[in-house]
């Protein structure tokens, strides 16, 4: 039961052959659990969400990446997808010429054994239930994977998938970025269709308002490439009515972002 | 049609006279059945061709002055490299049930082999596929087809029956669209011509189901000189579709057809191909439309196989408010070089065409487009619009654009777009990030690339185009 989780050892991580921008990450998410992960611009968020992923344009110079004990450090981005992880991307690309339906099925598939494909009307019954939990309509599945999406079909799009793929796992990067307030609920109650006790997700965000839709068990915040406080969900309100300078001063760290060495 | 009958029997034997080695043949015919092909191209192989066809005396004098047409001619000087291609060592008529001799399964490359069955094609067509001569059983759906077309005055057969069956028809229509003139490939395959399909679809009318070639195939049709002349009279209209995504197995290494295509006045005709010859294959093709009145001709072509492929699909815009569409398709790989593109020519006021042509070049593989757009002067209000997009996917991977544009008419409107693009790590991340391995990423992205002409294809196609790409992109993750 306690290595139902997500986590992550001291990540220390850099851009390919560039600056290092993780700098000691330890964060666990429990199965079961939505954490909320805040912080500045530039604290490492976006990274974090890559390198979970297994982004390839990241390194990892020390620490770990853990799916229910078992480390995914070594493994790629689609067998960490299939191990349970999912990413809703902050800015997802286009793909053109690929539907969305065709894309999940094949998505779908990948995660199970030749010759135990989805069913056809399976498949289906199944994307139509989650295009209605988002309250968009049905054509939407033919259309070629964001080609001419706005952004916030793009986002929409993210958790469509998520909902279709059911992953263990989720991490959601800044889902509710140029939203307006009635696209916000929309994600947000996607995002509480997927809730439950085999579900985990960490949601990256900016603002406290996400998390008055996607209420959080626990936020953590990040500053200069570590989590530096976690606390219960009212911790998100301080953060919206006081900003962050106030938690880098406690942790002596200047508001340019670089960390003030704090053995 | 490829039976043999002693010589007495052939009704054009009086005409053949005039050649003085016929009675050798027909000797050896007699006594011991065995025709040996011999290599290169002579007039001695085209008058045993022409004789071995039972063909009438004007298709031989036809022949014999391409022949001299073709060696004034020579090589074209443009365009890929073709001198590896050594006509001294190619048989230029293999009689069919030669060809099965000479084709054992055990010939066929494993790798190709291989592909068939992970296509999962039934072994009877694998055969065929490879050349190995079995004769594919028609299906029972083929039948009732051809009842119905025949009810309605259609005719579809292989060309050599057409000529036998239907001399008037054929005679007045044949080398219309591609005299022997036209270019030296166009010359060599005006010589030695052999299999295809003749079409005859008459005034008014509309066949739903698409004709398509596979029913008439037999070793006759699979030659590599086919020619294939398709007619469609005033107000018709019909698809014909040619060709197969699965590896056409060859070993021989030179294929160049002719298609001939008159689409008369308000006709609507559409031509298909997928060609995915073996990477042995030199495939030069001369493939031309001439479009009456208010008619509209459509290509879709599809070019996956092959060493070297030169096949521009043309359109002549001859009556008033006639319209051209070319859809085209090219995949280059290690060692291949696609050299493909259209041809429009707008000869009469208020024509309009638009060109599509889709790229792909992996490993060493090179793609190259080369069109032409020419508006005639007096072809007023002409509307033209290229587009022509490549996907490299390789860093030596190469990709080339010849684009040629002739106005000579004040009024018309001519546009042409060129995109090159590189198989993108953000996409393939966010695939891969969605569970599908490297390989199916890369496949996926070729295939979204490819949509907007592999969904103008009918469904089973469009499926083993899909299968065969991603055949193509397993094992290219390094």
């Amino acid at each position: 039961m306690s290595d139902n989780r997500l986590e992550i050892r001291n990540l220390h991580a850099r851009i390919a052959g560039g600056e290092t921008i993780l700098k000691g990450v330890d964060l666990i998410v429990p199965s079961g659990e939505v954490h909320a992960l805040m912080g500045p611009n530039g604290s490492g968020k976006s990274t974090l969400a890559k390198l979970m992923a297994g982004d390839p344009s990241y390194e990892v110079l020390e620490g770990d990446i853990l799916i229910d004990g078992e480390s995914v450090l070594e493994l790629e981005p689609d067998e960490r997808a299939r191990a349970g992880l999912y990413l809703a991307f902050q800015y997802p690309v286009e793909v053109p010429g690929v539907s969305i339906a065709n894309f999940l099925r094949l998505a779908l598939n990948a995660r199970r054994e030749e010759g135990d494909e989805v069913g056809v009307m399976e498949f289906y019954a199944k994307l139509q239930r989650a295009v209605k939990a988002l309250d968009w309509d049905e054509s939407i599945i033919e259309r070629n994977l964001h080609e001419g999406f706005s952004g916030g079909e793009k986002k929409r799009s993210e958790v469509l998938q998520l909902l279709v793929l059911e992953p263990r796992y989720a991490i959601l990067d800044e889902s509710d970025s140029g939203l307006d307030v009635d696209a916000l609920k929309v994600v947000a109650n996607g995002v509480n269709a997927a809730r439950g006790p085999d579900f985990g997700a960490l949601v990256i965000t900016h603002y406290q308002r996400l998390l008055n839709y996607i209420v959080p068990d626990v936020v953590h915040v990040m500053s200069s490439g570590r989590v530096i406080e976690s606390g219960p969900k009212e911790l998100a309100m301080d953060l919206d009515a006081k900003g962050y300078d106030w938690i880098r001063e406690k942790h002596g760290i200047t508001a340019s972002g670089d960390a003030v060495a704090h053995a | 049609m490829s039976d043999l009958r002693p010589i007495n029997d052939h009704p054009d034997a009086a005409k053949l006279e005039g050649l003085d080695h016929t009675r050798q043949y027909d000797f050896q015919l007699a006594e011991n059945y065995s025709y040996k092909s011999e290599r290169g191209l002579n007039k001695r192989v085209i008058e045993k061709l022409s004789y071995m066809k039972n063909e009438p005396e004007w298709m031989l004098k036809f022949r014999l002055r391409a022949f001299e047409i073709a060696e004034k001619k020579g090589r074209p000087k443009w365009g890929p490299d073709l001198s590896h291609l050594n006509f001294d060592e190619i048989f230029f008529y293999i009689r069919p049930q030669d060809r099965k001799g000479t084709n054992s399964w055990d010939d066929v490359p494993e790798e190709v082999r291989e592909t068939y069955k992970r296509l999962g094609i039934p072994e009877a067509e694998q055969k065929m596929l490879a050349g190995v001569g079995a004769q594919y059983e028609s299906e029972m759906v083929y039948h009732s087809l051809k009842e119905e077309w025949e009810k309605q005055g259609v005719i579809f057969l292989d060309t050599e029956t057409g000529l036998q069956e239907h001399p008037e028809i054929f005679k007045e229509h044949f080398a219309t669209v591609v005299p022997p003139e036209d270019n030296y490939f166009a010359a060599v395959n005006s010589a030695v011509w052999s299999g295809g399909s003749f079409v005859y679809v008459p005034a008014g009318v509309e066949i739903s189901v698409p004709l398509q070639a596979y029913f008439l195939i037999n070793a006759q049709s699979m030659g590599q000189f086919e020619r294939t002349l398709i007619i469609g009279e005033p107000g018709s209209k019909f698809h014909y579709i040619e060709g197969c995504t699965a590896p056409t197995y060859n070993s021989d290494s030179f294929h160049s057809g002719v298609i001939e295509i008159i689409v008369k006045d308000r006709a609507n005709v559409r031509y298909s191909t997928i060609q995915n010859w073996s990477h042995n294959v030199y495939n030069l093709v001369t493939q031309r439309a001439i479009v009456g009145e208010r008619a509209s001709m459509g290509w879709l072509d599809g070019n996956l196989g092959s060493k070297v492929t030169m096949k521009y699909p043309s359109t002549y815009l001859m009556g008033e408010g006639a319209h051209g569409e070319v859809l085209s398709i090219a995949f280059a790989t290690d060692g291949q070089h696609q050299d493909a593109g259209a041809k429009v020519i707008h000869a009469a006021p208020n024509t309009t065409s638009s060109v599509v042509s889709k790229s792909i070049s992996k490993g060493t593989g090179r793609s190259s487009y080369r069109g032409l757009v020419q508006i005639h002067e007096g072809a007023t209000n002409a509307r033209s619009n290229v587009e022509c997009d490549a996907l490299l996917l390789d860093e030596h991977a190469m990709t080339d654009t010849y684009p040629y544009i002739e106005i000579n008419e004040k009024t018309a409107h001519v546009g042409h777009e060129a995109t090159v693009s590189k198989l993108n790590d953000e996409q393939i991340f966010y695939l891969m990030s969605r569970g599908l391995p490297e390989d199916a990423a890369m496949a996926l992205i070729v295939r979204g690339f490819l949509d907007p002409v592999a969904k103008e294809l009918p469904l089973e196609y469009a499926v083993e185009l899909n299968r065969l790409i991603e055949l193509e992109m397993e094992g290219s993750v390094g």
